[in-house]
């Protein structure tokens, strides 16, 4: 019981939610439209319980890390109090309140951001590598990156006033067939994963079998 | 019905249609052979190349939640989740995996927790690996970021909904010389892993994995069936083509507009 359960409903709520998406059925008050919303808001309780499993999680790691000093102990203890203080203001004075909103603004963000801008270094190394012409493969891709980046900066129309027409060209017709044979083998390859959740063949997601 | 969604309907019933007629197949003993990825054979390979450097392994399903459009993303990498921290249980490999949205972690420490059971091996599993970081994208990022630099695995799988994170979490995977497998269906971050990662399973290769381990010939059956919705899209392409070249959009149009 413990496995048919977790399938049945699985199975029940899959077919209202998809059958809620093509038709308007309905008897009464009663509508197939509340019935697949309410269930849309159920899952919204279940998130919040989730995210009191997380808060739970991080815890007991980051208070571990702190009883056993292990290394960088201090920064569990920066997290816990951190966490321990945005969630006392949080919930009394709201998440609009200026401190909260100070706090979020001038801690949390330029942190976010900082982080964000590291990805311009990673994509400058990747593209090191990636660019290297070790065979004809690697080769057209070094070309044809050349000749994007020179059609997307002003000097690629000083140099040859044709460039962006060709990185227009490249970007709208190869590039675009390619992405367009993953996009659709991807969204076969998603319906066919919701399928065999769907039907109860696919149980991974309730640990081993 | 609402109205623009009839062709949908009939795309999803004849797809739908054709896969049960594979699984029916497969149920006679006609199973479809299923060629060989190189990522998914190199899954095995990356745990046993964690196992002989004595370092971990390092699991991440991506950004994405359970539901909404990338939620299969996720449902993906929690089944192949469940091979590698099998194989990691059966090599007494340590395997961490980082979680970002909070309805992933439970069902996570589930997967790896039963994986250990099955194995017999239940007293190695730590359920301190299996870690909430964050729900904000870039503290979810050095979270793991973090994890990879500290630990060092031998090994990290980045594979589920990925978004600006994705390079970052596969050039820090590449400094450290980890052994990278990575899939999404994001289009926009498949590039990223390509250039940086050992292996890509690239869109529709990441949702079958899980039958190619399975074994089971019914699955085998459903990744067969899916072809047959390829052949459903180039066929629809090349009709596209023609209306379009002889000006019949309007009979498109209305097609997609039923």
């Amino acid at each position: 019981m413990k496995r048919e359960i977790p399938l049945v409903i699985t199975f029940v709520v899959g077919v209202i939610i998809i059958l809620d998406y093509f038709f308007k059925i309905g008897i009464g008050t009663l509508s197939l439209a509340t019935v697949s919303m309410e269930i849309q808001n159920w899952t919204l309780i279940i998130a919040a319980f989730a995210l009191g499993l997380a808060a739970v999680n991080l815890l007991r790691i980051h208070s571990a890390n702190i009883r056993l000093k292990r290394p960088g102990w201090y920064n569990s203890l920066a997290l816990i109090i951190t966490m321990v203080i945005m969630s006392f203001v949080g919930i009394t004075q709201g998440t609009n309140s200026p401190l909260y909103r100070y706090w979020y603004t001038g801690f949390l963000v330029p942190v976010d951001a900082t982080i964000f801008s590291l990805l311009a270094f990673y994509i400058t190394s990747a593209a090191y590598r990636a660019f290297r012409a070790r065979n004809v493969d690697a080769t057209i891709l070094l070309v044809t990156a050349f000749v994007v980046m020179l059609g997307r900066a002003p000097v690629g129309e000083l140099i040859w006033k044709d460039v962006p027409r060709v990185t227009k060209w490249l970007m709208d017709y190869p590039n675009m067939a390619g992405q367009r044979g993953i996009i659709i083998g991807a969204a076969v390859g998603a319906l066919s994963l919701g399928l065999r959740i769907l039907i109860g063949l696919e149980r991974s997601y309730l640990g081993q079998d | 019905m609402y109205q623009g969604r009839g062709f949908i309907l009939v795309v999803f019933v004849v797809l739908s249609g054709a896969i049960f007629y594979r699984i029916r197949l497969a149920r006679t003993g006609k199973v479809p052979y299923l060629r060989k990825l190189a990522g998914v054979s190199a899954i095995e390979e990356a745990v046993g190349r964690a196992t002989e450097l004595g370092r971990p392994i390092v699991f991440s399903p991506g950004i994405a939640g359970l539901g909404g459009e990338y939620g299969a993303q996720t449902f993906a990498a929690l089944e192949i989740l469940g091979y590698v921290a099998r194989t990691a249980a059966k090599y007494d490999t340590r395997i961490i995996v980082g979680i970002r949205i909070p309805e992933v972690l439970p069902i996570a420490e589930e997967i790896v927790r039963s994986a250990f059971a099955a194995e017999g091996k239940l007293d190695r599993y730590n359920p301190d690996d299996v870690r909430f970081l964050s729900q904000a994208q870039f503290a979810y990022a050095a979270g793991v970021m973090g994890i990879m630099e500290r630990e060092r695995p031998g090994a990290t799988f980045l594979i589920g909904g990925f978004w600006a994170e994705s390079l970052m979490f596969a050039e820090v995977g590449n400094s450290i010389g980890a052994l990278q497998i990575a899939g999404t269906a994001n289009l926009h971050q498949i590039q990223f892993f390509v250039a940086a990662c050992d292996y890509t399973l690239l869109g529709e290769e990441m949702f079958a994995v899980g039958a190619y381990f399975s074994g089971d010939p019914v699955k085998k059956a459903i990744i067969a069936g899916q072809d047959f919705g390829k052949i459903i899209a180039i066929f629809l392409i090349v009709a596209g083509t023609l209306f379009a070249t002889f000006g019949l959009e309007s009979i498109v149009n209305r097609v997609i507009n039923w």
